[in-house]
């Protein structure tokens, strides 16, 4: 097996939260050694990192790939790609398919899929209930057999309590995590934007921030019921913190992600009636912005997603509300997320430890880290290298990103899967 | 100044000068159409396409008619019956009715912001007949002239909107035009129709009609569309009407002199009353009909001119 020694690198440790300029050796797929300083003299290849940045590779829950149904949006071949140019080594797949992912059967498909085809680990999700329709739940204990990682129903709410506390009681037993979208949807239905100036300037169908922290306490007061393990998928608003901080507190077993695009954009990005930016939940007001940056800051927001949520031109190019949600984001997660660093408000290890350690520790995998005995999941990049972001030269099959045409600086030089180099930028 | 703007998509673009030059055009259109002969030909030659993708009786024939008699050669599409039945977007619909190269293209739509996206996507001038709760900006102008030919100014008057400002376009061109133009704006009406974000447009947001319309000038009422009358928005039409319903007695709050509007179609005995929508010494509801053809007039006129420089 490989053996690779990488020198002269700026090491991006989320465990110790530190920075230290050092090597690190890889041996058979694993983190062996690593020190500060020069690297020891060693046979097999070097790689000289010049002082760029070296973290363990990002993992990042809930990205849709468009297998079955939709290949022509995402393949897991053109996501694998995606994923290994944007320093992605993990992707933890949505279930949110044509059909859903609600069966062993479903999910071998998608397993084989991923194992032919895309070059950076596949960890699949599958739906809690049956077509993600909220009514009845799905084989939990056959589909984490079959290799299910955690369980959602992505941006369905399961609106009956009575459904979703049973499903819940159900997975705890089988010792599964539950991923939900926190949203009161009576309150949503039908909205576009966050209610507020903008969405009254422009016209626009708006829900009130309030929602989600409506659907979140629900969840919460569900969990205190019933123990189980909960991550809300993307928590946007100032509103919801508190009540995030309270469940964390008094014990539960809980976590919370926010998504790339409510961390680096506010809703006054949409302007014109820009469809890229119309994601799910909306855009929020700035803020909400700067309150979800700095509970990332602090731990009570665990992980960064990129919600890398493909969509093709027809369903985009179509007026602001009947445009669908989502934007692709694998390449542009770490570019977009290092913008909060020259911002001044998140460091290096901070971010990975939203991007990569928190979500192994969730997910329960040993990668994330730079630690010995770690897989070598890994991508070295330059955090200060200025670029115009192009979508057309995305590796996305479909290229609705809102950062088009936008300044950006940081670029990944290349990306590494158990210790195998999957990517190298050109 | 002149008037430099492809399209009318909405007052938003607009500056101070660029609505009072189309109110000091739309006048002398409002001559012209007062007389026995009311032709010109300022759009002869050009083609005018009127695509309305929702039912509008008044507006296209209001539209169809300043086309007509500017001498334009005017088509009416009800697109709500046509291509969008058979799967067609938007933007297809725009690209073939573009490759028959139409001067001027009216539109109405549903949605907010289709017909920006529209305008993008042809080589014409686009007029924004209303899309979804965003703008309906020839309303708005139409509003203004009237206000202005009967107040003698369009500026420094305490102007109250009432009814269903959260979904109305045409509050909210209004809400922007007679901002610009420097007016004190009173936003009246149930806290379910007019949520309070709107005080951040610096207007003053009112839930009791009896206290919104002391003294104002003008008084604006907006059309309360039938399906949010019962239960969602409203408890009842006649609670509506009780509370927020124009009558005598509320209007005797307001300046002796104010005159009373409404865009049509009127619900009579839900938002006004029907005796006072009548009475014309106080109601300019059939002069708003009259200059909103002149306005259309002047908005197409100024929006040719400039086609015809560029060609």
């Amino acid at each position: 097996m490989t053996s690779v020694l990488f020198t002269n690198a700026r090491l991006i440790d989320p465990e110790a939260g530190t920075e230290s300029t050092g090597w690190l050796q890889v041996n058979d797929g694993r983190i062996s050694a690593r020190g500060e300083g020069s690297a020891p003299s060693t046979e097999g290849h070097i790689v000289d990192c010049n002082g760029k940045c070296l973290a363990p590779g990002i993992i990042d829950i809930g990205v849709k790939v468009c297998e079955p149904g939709e290949r022509h949006k995402e393949s897991y071949r053109s996501a694998g790609l995606a994923a290994a140019a944007g320093g992605v080594t993990t992707i933890v797949t949505r279930p949110d398919t044509l059909p859903a992912v609600d069966t062993p059967e479903t999910l071998e498909f998608a397993t084989r899929r991923a194992q032919a085809d895309a070059p950076v680990n596949v960890l699949p999700m599958a739906a809690l209930t049956k077509g993600r329709e909220g009514r009845e739940m799905t084989e939990i204990g056959f589909l984490m057999d079959a290799g299910a990682i955690a369980f959602t129903d992505c941006d369905h709410v399961i609106t009956n309590t009575k459904v979703f506390s049973r499903a819940l009681t159900y997975a705890k037993s089988c010792g599964a995590l539950v991923i939900a979208h926190p949203q009161e949807p009576g309150l949503s239905a039908g909205a576009a934007a966050t209610s507020g100036k903008f969405a009254a300037l422009r016209g626009l169908p708006a829900v009130s921030p309030m929602a989600e922290r409506m659907g979140l306490d629900r969840d919460i007061a569900l969990l205190e019921m019933t123990g189980a393990a909960y991550h809300a998928d993307q928590i946007t608003t100032a509103r919801a913190l508190p009540a995030l901080e309270r469940a964390k507190r008094n014990g539960l077993d809980i976590t919370a992600g926010t998504s790339i695009h409510h961390l680096t954009l506010n809703e006054l990005d949409v302007a014109d009636y820009r469809t890229f930016f119309k994601v799910k939940p909306p855009l929020r007001s700035e803020d909400d912005r700067q309150a979800v940056i700095e509970a990332v800051r602090t731990g009570l927001i665990d992980i960064i997603s990129s919600m890398h949520t493909p969509q093709d031109e027809e369903s985009k190019r179509l007026p602001f509300e009947e445009a669908a949600s989502g934007a692709v984001a694998l390449e542009t997660l770490l570019p977009a997320a290092l913008r909060l660093y020259h911002a001044g408000q998140l460091d290096l290890p901070t971010l990975f430890r939203a991007m990569a350690l928190n979500p192994a520790k969730r997910l329960g995998l040993d990668s994330g880290r730079l630690s010995q005995g770690a897989p070598a999941d890994l991508v070295l990049f330059d955090p200060d290298v200025p670029f115009v972001l192009d979508r057309f030269a995305l590796k996305s099959k479909s290229q609705n990103t809102p950062f088009d045409g936008q300044r950006m600086q940081g670029k990944v030089i290349s990306t590494y899967v158990a210790g195998n180099e999957v990517f190298r930028r050109p | 100044m002149r008037f430099a703007h492809r399209h009318l998509l909405g007052i938003e673009h607009l500056s101070q000068s660029d609505i009072t030059e189309i109110l000091d055009l739309a006048e002398t259109y409002v001559d012209m159409n007062r007389q026995s002969t009311k032709h010109s030909d300022v759009l002869s030659g050009l083609t005018q396409i009127n695509m309305f993708f929702e039912n509008s009786t008044r507006t296209q024939a209001s539209f169809e008619l300043a086309g007509k008699r500017l001498g334009a050669d005017v088509m009416n599409m009800a697109m709500q019956a046509s291509s969008i039945n058979k799967g067609e977007t938007l933007i297809d619909t725009a690209l073939t009715l573009n490759a028959m190269h139409p001067d001027l293209l009216v539109v109405r739509h549903p949605h907010s912001g289709a017909v920006d996206l529209l305008a993008q996507k042809v080589n014409c001038a686009v007029l924004n007949a209303g899309d979804g709760r965003h703008e309906h900006p020839t309303q708005a102008l139409l509003d203004a002239l009237t206000i202005r030919r009967a107040k003698g100014r369009l500026h420094r008057l305490n102007i109250a909107i009432c009814g269903d400002v959260a979904h109305s376009r045409v509050a909210r061109s209004n809400l922007i035009l007679l901002g610009k133009m420097e007016n004190r704006i009173r936003l009246i009406g149930p806290p379910t129709l007019v949520p309070s974000q709107f005080a951040e447009f610096g207007a003053e947001v009112y839930d009791d009609m009896n206290e919104g319309l002391k003294d104002v000038d003008v008084v604006m009422m907006l059309r309360l569309q039938k399906e949010r009358m019962d239960g969602g928005f409203i408890p009842s039409e006649r609670e509506y009407y009780h509370r927020y319903g124009l009558n005598v007695e509320k209007l005797a709050l307001a300046k002796p002199d104010a005159i009373v509007m409404h865009p049509g179609p009127m619900n009579r005995g839900v938002e006004i009353d029907g005796t006072l929508a009548d009475d014309i010494n106080r109601s300019v509801i059939q002069e708003q009909v009259e200059m909103g053809v002149a306005v259309r007039m002047a908005a197409m006129d100024l929006l040719a001119r400039n086609l015809r420089e560029v060609a």
